[in-house]
């Protein structure tokens, strides 16, 4: 049944014509195979096609076979939900429902996800946000705990319901939503000169991996293979992002362990990997780096070298630090078994990145479906306890490798060009990018209209599958282990609410 | 406890020299963009047309760009080397006018607040930040003065959790739709007199979303705002600069 369908590679175009519109009992059918057969929901969503219907489209993925699997089907009304049978596909029916208006019927958990207007049903008011209905634990001596939209600390907004019984949390309910910007929206009809701008604002400490995966789509749509360099200097950036990120979720979560050493050094760490991308690029989270068809600036021999002394400091005092941190039995004795997210819950959830890696999972985009400069990456850091303390020891490992990484890419870069012309993008094509951002999987997917505009820009950005690992992390937990389990995802609201 | 002392000795002192010593940024750092009306043709509209964040205009003649709107991404630099990024990251300002820069001129930076209120927060000044929709990279880059490279606790400037204990309210992000009640409840919580400060394009006229029906276009349709902090996201010496002017200690 399944065999025709579309297969192709991380980067890869297809025709839209070479897509077949499937029936829609036919395309449920496909999804609930592989994803029994274990392939992940990388992509799922709803498109205005040219009729009265909207069209469905979903991109699975076969890690194993490092296989992108394209499938499309349409429908006016309603659709079958697989959410009971694979909770991984809950968030992107409910997306497709808010969006498009399209019942996912059968779905246990339909409410909102970011209280967006419906692009479909113009007429329809949209919900209010902060307008649901929670799941409520019933009983004698329960009680809730609601906390946000603004809540402590310098931090983006959201609403958070912990149901407890004493200081137990038996469940908590993330509602996010306050952060929509109408990302997917404005960018139909593009792409524009905004938009490049407005790729690299879509989630701020993302800025490289949310602009690579746009670039990477603009390049394969426009037929462009970037140069050596080029590819280089944006896998230098790449690490360098998830190096600044790690430190700085390292210190944070030494503070909410109360062990305020790590957080100092951390926090003026990071500060100096940021300054090294502002090295690069005048930026500090690397604004102004990524064109489509290359990078802005070139390193040059005297740059390079200047980077790699800085570089060695920093690893230095980072590696001073953090020891410090993981070398402390009060330190992690908090974090052990605290926060647990199993392998088979990670894997229902369909976690990516360093969450899913803690639970066990091996999956790195970087290792499943490489990019042109990723020959020189070794193999994902796994580790399998699934607590606050296995992803804090994911993101040791993790700090290590892209120490090196960035240390041996700057040894050899590559001479030549950094950029070159990005001519049209093809018409009526679909386009796949997945990128590893530091947080996880990246995902955009591009649908051409008849001019190679933008007919629909989907984005996907780790925080999407991961805030229901934080929620399922937290049961059974103390209220009071919701920072430290918040710190060890550290995911983005507005990454999420896009 | 043996580790962490030799430790704090070899991480050694962090803390800047700043604002007794000006700091060391990046070469490529792109600060307050320079305006030479003398190499600009009269009829160019490179600049204008290049613009992705529609910036800049030409008025009597003259270019402007409006650094509330603008990026700091170049696009701008054109051929007649008329429009260059500097160094200079001193780049807040106490009116939204103000950040209109025309060929020639120079900004005109922060004014201390008026007396009374200098007199209330000069020397402590408690903040409370509110996200209405930005990118976490002006909040990174705030937060980040929390560290000892910056120290912002030396300067007697706190970041509170509560609005009920706060004199001002930072706000980062352009004020989405579903951001927009939140943000007035934190505004009418703070006790008067209160401060608003606004950071990062975004919060000052809707950033790179300021076409999204649903994105907002800015703090200062809502809220009396007191300190323009322009950048995106601002270099955390912009902002601390900014704040510094504004307590009348620089």
């Amino acid at each position: 049944m399944v065999d025709s369908a579309v297969r192709i590679s991380n980067n890869d175009v297809v025709a839209l014509a070479d897509v077949q519109l499937w029936p829609l009992p036919r395309f449920i059918a496909a999804i609930d195979v592989e994803l029994a057969g274990g392939a992940r929901v990388v992509s799922y969503f709803a498109h205005h096609g040219g009729t009265a219907k909207v069209e469905l489209w979903c991109v699975l993925a076969h890690d194993d076979r490092g296989e992108l699997m394209v499938l499309r089907s349409h429908s006016d009304a309603e659709f079958p939900s697989l959410a009971a049978r694979h909770p991984q596909i809950q968030l992107f029916e409910r997306e497709i429902y808010e969006q498009f208006s399209l019942v996912p019927v059968g779905h246990p958990w339909l409410k909102p996800i970011r209280f967006e207007p419906s692009w479909r049903d113009h007429a329809a008011s949209a919900a209010v946000i902060g307008d649901f209905t929670p799941y409520q634990v019933a009983g004698e001596e329960i009680h809730e705990v609601a906390v946000g939209p603004v809540h402590a600390g310098v931090i983006e907004p959201g609403h958070f319901r912990f149901q407890c019984h004493g200081e137990e949390v038996k469940h908590l309910e993330i509602s996010l939503g306050f952060q929509h910007r109408g990302v997917e929206h404005l960018l139909v009809g593009g792409p524009t000169a905004a938009t490049l701008l407005q790729m690299e604002a879509l989630a701020g400490d993302t800025t490289i991996g949310h602009t690579s995966a746009y670039c990477q789509l603009c390049e394969s749509l426009g037929g462009v293979k970037i140069t050596p360099a080029a590819a280089r200097l944006r896998a230098i950036a790449l690490e360098l992002e998830r190096l600044a990120n790690h430190v700085g979720d390292v210190g944070a979560l030494s503070g909410d362990t109360g062990f305020l050493t790590t957080a100092s050094y951390c926090g003026s760490i990071r500060g100096n990997i940021l300054n090294l991308s502002a090295d690069i690029c005048g930026n500090r989270f690397g604004r102004g780096l990524l064109r489509p068809g290359g990078v802005n600036f070139a390193v040059d021999e005297a740059l390079a070298q200047d980077l790699l002394e800085k570089l060695d400091a920093i690893e230095d005092e980072t590696n001073g630090a953090i020891a410090l941190f993981y070398d402390s039995p009060s330190v992690l004795a908090r974090m052990d078994g605290v926060g647990c997210v199993s392998m088979a819950v990670a894997a229902e959830l369909g976690l990516v990145g360093p969450a899913a890696r803690a639970s066990g999972l091996v999956r790195d985009v970087r290792q499943h479906y490489p990019g042109v400069a990723d020959d020189d990456f070794t193999a994902a850091e796994v580790e399998n306890a699934g607590d606050v303390q296995a992803r804090a020891l994911v993101r040791r490992r993790e700090i290590a490798a892209s120490f090196a990484l960035v240390r041996q890419r700057l040894q050899q870069l590559p001479p030549g060009e950094v950029a070159l012309p990005v001519a049209s993008l093809l018409p009526e094509h679909i386009g796949v990018a997945l990128v590893e951002g530091w947080r996880g999987e990246i995902v955009h997917v591009a649908i051409t209209d008849d001019a190679g505009r933008f007919a629909r820009y989907k984005v996907v950005d780790p925080s999407f599958h991961n805030w229901s690992g934080l929620a399922m992390a937290l049961r059974g937990q103390q209220i009071s282990d919701f920072p430290l389990c918040n710190k060890s995802f550290n995911l983005s609201y507005c990454g999420f609410d896009l | 406890m043996l580790k962490i002392i030799p430790e704090r000795f070899r991480q050694g002192y962090r803390t800047s020299a700043f604002p007794r010593r000006e700091p060391q940024l990046s070469a490529r750092f792109r600060g307050v963009p320079q305006i030479d009306g003398g190499k600009c043709p009269p009829t160019c509209h490179y600049c204008v047309d290049n613009c992705p964040m529609q910036a800049i205009t030409r008025v009597a003649g003259k270019v402007v760009i409006d650094l509330g709107r603008c990026l700091f991404c170049a696009k701008c630099v054109c051929p007649h080397d008329a429009i260059s990024f500097s160094a200079d990251y001193r780049l807040a300002v106490r009116e939204r006018r103000q950040l209109q820069l025309s060929a020639d001129d120079s900004l005109e930076l922060a004014q201390p607040l008026a007396d009374e209120l200098r007199r209330l927060f000069g020397r402590s000044l408690k903040l409370r930040q509110v996200s209405a929709g930005g990118c976490n990279a002006c909040e990174a880059d705030f937060n980040v003065l929390g560290v000892p490279t910056f120290d912002l606790g030396r300067f007697g400037i706190q970041v509170v959790a509560s609005p009920r204990h706060a004199d001002g309210l930072l706000v980062t992000g352009p004020v989405t739709a579903n951001m927009r009640a939140a943000l007035l409840d934190t505004y009418a919580a703070l006790p008067e007199p209160r401060l608003v400060i606004v950071s990062g394009a975004c919060a000052i006229s809707g950033g790179p979303f300021a076409a999204s029906a649903v994105a907002g276009n800015g703090v200062d349709e809502l809220l009396p705002v007191d300190l323009y902090v322009p950048g995106c996201p601002p270099h955390p010496y912009t902002l601390l600069d900014g704040l510094l002017r504004l307590l009348g200690r620089r």
